[in-house]
């Protein structure tokens, strides 16, 4: 039997272990080099996640509490492709980000902005069979962090997705189109290459065709590898 | 046409919030085969400091060797073992989780490897994953394991879990308390854990 494998990134699609700029990575990327492993059943395989763990509003966040979420309502919406643009049907999408103010639920959060009792800023949903998934949520805010003086992320949702196999693993951050934060940003801008890296952003903002009393925020993440 | 990958990104310090939710310590239940081991260990950076916020991602066979399908429901009437859980580090970078020792998988040669976990590593810092493995001492199959074979032979201590000599007291179901076993991983400097690529 031949041995299934995946295909490698094009150089300069993924960021490198250490970006200077982005100063934790400077003690904790590796100094040895890495070493090409086979593609054996230990990472050909992965997963399989089912419906059971997925609640009722796990793709609402705005709808999570006894009251409505403050802040801007959006719709955050795409599909999980492979690399020739195949759907990736039953993909584990999990997302967590900071409320409206720029304020994440987490103890170890010690920004300043209040928290929103009707928002915990998590989310999670199996892609359907057209690898379409889709969360109502709130537009979260920036943050400072110390990375630099007057460091400020930009606004971003964290993704987190499961393809058919454990090299398909991918963990990202979606941002938003027209950001002046985006250009200082060190965790964004350590995507070498400019196309990829502007593939993080999620297309512009535009009205629902139907009548929904939000903005309508298509996404194109997409593009988990999968087995060829 | 083809496209690239998706950039991979941080998840940065406050992933728990997201993820928390497939976080579990003990992957064994009562009815599943193997020999039960605690794994124990520590997380560090170049400077030996530890590393709080980071998140292992654990994928094995099960004692026979298969990898399991789906996780969920966890209430169907056969036991089953689940391969995959989250572990997070601690204040002091420590981590600790029960489960049952793999049995041997084919390599693509045809061959077995010998019982290994693969270990994700994600944290902040870490714009990708680190992609690792943790073999067991004292096991027939190490000398021959393909992916070993690949690792210079001064480096593949490092993939090495430690015996402790002790059990556990944790509560795990059947048999006697698990077998401890440390293992560290050092993400930069001296002793650096050897990571993987594909």
């Amino acid at each position: 039997m031949k041995a299934a494998s995946y295909g490698r990134a094009p150089a300069g699609t993924q960021p490198n272990y250490l970006y200077p700029q982005y100063v934790s990575t400077c003690k904790r990327s590796p100094k040895q080099p890495l070493i090409l492993l086979p593609h054996t059943l230990s990472e050909l395989t992965g997963p399989v996640f089912g419906h059971s763990e997925i609640g009722e509003n796990d793709n609402d966040l705005t709808h999570q509490h006894s009251g409505e979420a403050q802040g801007e309502r959006i719709i955050v919406s795409g599909r999980v492709l492979d690399e020739e643009g195949r759907a990736i049907p039953g993909a584990l999408v999990e997302v967590w980000q900071t409320n409206a103010a720029g304020r994440y639920r987490h103890r170890v959060d010690q920004h300043g902005a209040p928290l929103d009792p009707n928002f915990t800023g998590c989310g999670r949903v199996l892609t359907d069979r057209e690898g379409r998934y889709r969360f109502v949520t709130i537009k979260p805010g920036a943050y400072p962090w110390q990375n630099h003086p007057n460091a400020w992320r930009p606004a971003h949702i964290h993704f987190s997705l499961f393809g058919a196999g454990l090299l398909s693993r991918l963990v990202t951050q979606m941002y938003f189109p027209g950001d002046p934060l985006l250009p200082f940003d060190p965790v964004f801008n350590s995507v070498p290459d400019e196309n990829a890296r502007n593939r993080l952003i999620s297309i512009s903002f535009s009205v629902a065709a139907k009548p929904l009393p939000w903005r309508y925020l298509p996404e194109r993440l997409g593009n988990v590898r999968r087995m060829k | 046409m083809t496209t690239p990958p998706t950039a991979s990104q941080t998840v940065g310090p406050f992933f728990h919030l997201g993820m928390a939710h497939l976080e579990r310590g003990n992957f064994v239940a009562q009815g599943i085969a193997g020999e039960r081991v605690t794994i124990r260990g520590q997380v560090l950076d170049a400077d030996g400091n530890a590393v709080p916020d980071a998140m292992l991602e654990i994928w094995q066979a099960d004692s026979s060797g298969r990898y399991g399908g789906e996780i969920f429901p966890q209430n169907s009437a056969t036991p089953r073992f689940l391969g995959f859980g989250r572990i997070e580090t601690d204040d002091k970078g420590e981590f600790s989780f029960t489960t049952i020792k793999p049995g041997r998988v084919a390599s693509p040669d045809g061959s077995l490897q010998a019982p290994h976990i693969v270990v994700t590593l994600f944290s902040r810092g870490l714009l990708k994953p680190l992609r690792t493995r943790l073999y067991f001492p004292d096991e027939p199959g190490n000398a021959d394991d393909p992916i070993l074979k690949l690792v210079p032979q001064e480096r593949r201590s490092t993939l090495m879990a430690r015996c402790s000599g002790q059990r556990g007291a944790k509560n795990v179901p059947e048999n006697a308390p698990p077998k401890i076993f440390d293992w560290k991983i050092v993400m930069q400097g001296d002793g650096e854990t050897v990571f993987f690529d594909y």
